[in-house]
């Protein structure tokens, strides 16, 4: 924390931030210096992107400061950010499909005089600018007419057209081939060399010591240690996991029973190759894998809201035929899908309204909603999952996050679904209701429903679930038993031979 | 507290009509009188009528620009049955039929062809008018018999039937949109159509239908004006979906989906209907008429924006 360090550029000290009684960042420190790349590390939830985001003034701090060549930095938005030299790349790319590269580079800032565009001077420039990235990109070519490497080595080069000293790149390589990763490298040492500073974000392990010169690590919101690279794997992994358990699982009163579902071969473009798993009457089947990995697309197609490729799903013994969410919910299988806002609620609705939608049909004659059925119906959802809501007819984006958690968990258990997938079932709500919510699930298995429990949060996916099927790579990487510890977790779902 | 958001919305337009109509009394001794509130009313119900329609559509998050070109084209059908003899309940019921048809191809376009409802429903707009110009040669079908035209002309207890079909087709519309799983459903697709989905709503069917309301909605009005006019035009109905869509948003109707009523669009409709004939009543030129009837598009809708962000 020697803040008398010459080749300092930043540091953040004391960095704490809440939302809505979660605690995302807890006292942060962080360093940067001049040419360094610097590793970030951290499982899914760790408080990797809201220190990114308060960096680049996408988001305030609660507490904390953050100086800039010992210059207290404020940061209010990312004009600010702008200002002191600090540049983000984004997973998401922020190109204009249509527009050429370098006129995506200067979006914005384009040179030349009353308006009118100096063509020449802004090629030249981005060329230029290109060129000392190591790439031949032709400037004048549509952004869509390139590929992903080269659409990232334009973001990159946007990104030193505003004279960034600071650099986030957000797992740049996510979505790149192994050669241009290794162009993209090149670039970042070159950068380096510059003295430009790097906060490099990836879960890739192998990646760290072939561009890092120091790895941090992240977990709850706090800062566990930061190594120089190379370090070892199993050091930095061991660090990333290790939680505190300082939650309570209920303690299970539910029993293994029959085969209820079986997958076989499941497969569905990059992210969903040759999935199988069997999931059980009065089990909780955990599904573990960093982002991307797998599992959001495994829950949508056993849901029947996308399409298999190939394979199959078999519920007790008989291989169904899902061609759109409604068959899934025939036989019996509901999704709570991972947002709740964009995919489970219709906010605008009233609670009532959003808890009988899938059941209209039982709840209607000929097409008439029974409306005292329905209110029957809702007022014992209400009650049972002790909803805190002003009433049933008010619109559910009044309700607190885990309360609007609780009404898309009662849509399914409305619909008494055999099987249940929850996919991150407490992402974003509150102690207390995640306890209720993790009730709620040990008592449907009880009641001997299969429950498919995909969460990024590793102490929930060891404190719940009976095995654990853990994904990388759109693959089913090793299945765990009750028991398995927070790095095993951790260790398959990194893609790392067990 | 949200419902009495809205309900004060709606009250707040309904007060404007009243507002209107009290100002109209005071510029003008002829607005107040029976014969001129129950023109107001027969003129207003085409618009009404065809705004019903329009609110199911923009409410399911859609927009429906063919209703004035599927009018025409549905009275064209009318008229032409009716002169070859067909009996005018039989005839109706083709005119009714031929719009939800359309209508329903609109949905189709819409759902498996994936056309965003906009570039769907203005395809449609051309083809359905470019069919009652082919089908009639451009041509208007004039004179039918006097049972035919009781559909205009025919009065219960001094209030004319068209009013009658108004108050019906509302009815309906309304039971169908708060009482029914069909109207259940065009709010909450309109509000969050993968959410519905994944609540294993036929998304496809149910917006498709929606359309067909739409087609079916325009088909009645086509009926009723070819009664008044004793007359179907295939170049009848220009312009009237963006009549239909100023009464929905003055109603209240959020052009985003998923909210809105059909009070609203009446008094939306009835709104229009009362300032046109106002401003025809106090002599102010057709041309300033356009003007005024904008500015009043554009207040009520800005009102309505400004008390919802103040809300949020």
């Amino acid at each position: 924390m020697s803040s008398d360090s010459p080749d300092l550029v930043l540091q953040m000290c004391g960095i704490s931030k809440r939302f809505t009684g979660v605690v995302a960042l807890d006292d942060v420190h962080f360093d940067l210096r001049a040419g360094e790349v610097h590793v970030l590390l951290g499982e899914n939830g760790a408080g990797k992107s809201t220190l990114m985001r308060i960096l680049s003034g996408a988001c305030s701090r609660d507490a904390g400061t953050i100086e800039i060549d010992g210059h207290t930095a404020e940061l209010h938005s990312p004009r600010d950010a702008q200002r002191l030299g600090i540049s983000t790349i984004y997973q998401e790319f922020t190109l204009v499909p249509h527009l050429s590269a370098a006129a995506n580079i200067f979006l914005g800032r384009e040179p030349g005089r009353f308006g009118a565009i100096d063509r020449g001077r802004l090629l030249s420039e981005a060329r230029a600018l290109l060129a000392d990235l190591g790439t031949a990109i032709d400037p004048a070519v549509e952004v869509r007419r390139l590929g992903i490497a080269e659409q990232q080595m334009v973001e990159v080069a946007k990104a030193l057209s505003v004279k960034a000293r600071i650099l986030i790149m957000d797992e740049p390589t996510s979505a790149l081939t192994d050669s241009e990763i290794d162009l993209l490298f090149a670039a970042i040492r070159r950068l380096s060399a510059r003295g430009v500073a790097i906060i490099y974000i990836s879960h890739r392990m192998e990646e760290l010591a072939r561009v890092g010169h120091r790895a941090t690590v992240l977990r709850d919101g706090r800062t566990v240690g930061t190594r120089p690279l190379p370090a070892p794997v199993p050091e930095l992994v061991r660090l990333m996991a290790n939680r505190d358990i300082a939650e309570h699982f209920p303690v299970p009163t539910r029993k293994r029973g029959d085969e209820l579902l079986r997958v076989e071969d499941a497969s569905r473009g990059p992210r969903l190759r040759n999935v199988s798993l069997t999931l059980h009457r009065g089990e909780i089947l955990g599904v573990a894998g960093l982002l991307g990995a797998g599992r959001t697309e495994l829950a949508r197609a056993i849901a029947g809201a996308d399409v298999l490729e190939s394979g199959r799903v078999v519920l007790n013994g008989r291989p169904l035929r899902l061609r759109a969410p409604a068959d899934a919910i025939r036989h019996g299988i509901g999704l709570v899908p991972e947002d709740r806002k964009r995919q489970g609620l219709v906010l605008q609705q009233t609670v009532t309204s959003n808890l009988t939608l899938p059941q209209l049909v039982r709840l209607s004659t000929a097409g008439v909603i029974d409306r005292a059925a329905e209110r029957r119906e809702a007022t014992t959802w209400i009650r049972d999952l002790r909803v805190k809501t002003a009433g049933p007819d008010v619109a559910v984006a009044t309700l607190s996050g885990g309360n609007q958690q609780k009404i898309v968990l009662g849509k399914w258990l409305a619909a008494r679904s055999d099987v249940l997938i929850v996919d991150e079932p407490t992402r974003g709500i509150d102690v207390a209701a995640r306890m209720e919510i993790y009730a709620l699930l040990d008592q449907l298995a009880a009641q001997g429903a299969g429950i498919l429990m995909i969460s990024s949060d590793l102490l929930e996916v060891i404190g719940m679930s009976d095995r654990i099927l853990v994904m990388h790579g759109g693959r089913v990487h090793a299945v765990l038993d009750r028991g398995a510890t927070q790095e095993a977790v951790l260790h398959a779902a990194l893609g790392l031979a067990s | 507290m949200r419902r009495l958001v809205s309900s004060g919305r709606r009250l707040g337009t309904l007060l404007g009509l009243v507002g209107l109509c009290l100002l109209l009394w005071i510029l003008t001794p002829h607005f107040l009188t029976v014969s001129n509130l129950v023109n107001v009313l027969e003129q207003t119900s085409i618009n009404a009528v065809i705004a019903l329609g329009m609110t199911f559509v923009i409410i399911s998050g859609g927009i429906d620009l063919s209703v004035g070109s599927l009018l025409a084209l549905a009275g064209v059908v009318l008229a032409t049955l009716l002169h070859a003899g067909v009996p005018p309940p039989l005839a109706a019921a083709a005119a009714l039929a031929t719009g939800f048809l359309f209508g329903t191809l609109n949905g189709l376009a819409i759902t498996l062809g994936r056309l965003p409802p906009f570039i769907a429903t203005l395809g449609m707009m051309s083809i359905a008018r470019g069919c009652a110009l082919v089908f009639t040669e451009g041509r208007p079908i004039s004179g039918f018999d006097d049972g035919f035209r009781s559909v205009a002309t025919a009065r219960l207890a001094s209030i004319p039937a068209p009013v009658l079909v108004t108050i019906v087709a509302y009815g309906l519309g309304q039971f169908v949109l708060s009482r029914t799983r069909f109207g259940r459903y065009t709010y909450a697709m309109g509000g969050n159509e993968e959410a519905t989905r994944l609540s294993g709503v036929n998304v496809r069917l149910h917006k498709t239908v929606v359309y067909g309301v739409s087609g079916l909605a325009s088909a009645v009005a086509a009926v009723l004006l070819t009664a008044r006019l004793n007359s179907a035009q295939p170049i009848a109905g220009i312009m009237y979906e963006l009549d239909a869509i100023a009464a929905t948003v003055i109603g209240g109707t959020s052009l985003m989906g998923g909210e809105g009523t059909l009070t609203g669009t009446l008094i939306g409709a009835l709104i229009m209907g009362v300032l046109r004939n106002g401003l025809n009543l106090l002599g102010v030129s057709s041309f300033l008429q356009q003007i005024v009837i904008g500015l009043v598009i554009v207040t009520a809708v800005l009102v309505d924006t400004t008390l919802k962000s103040r809300k949020a």
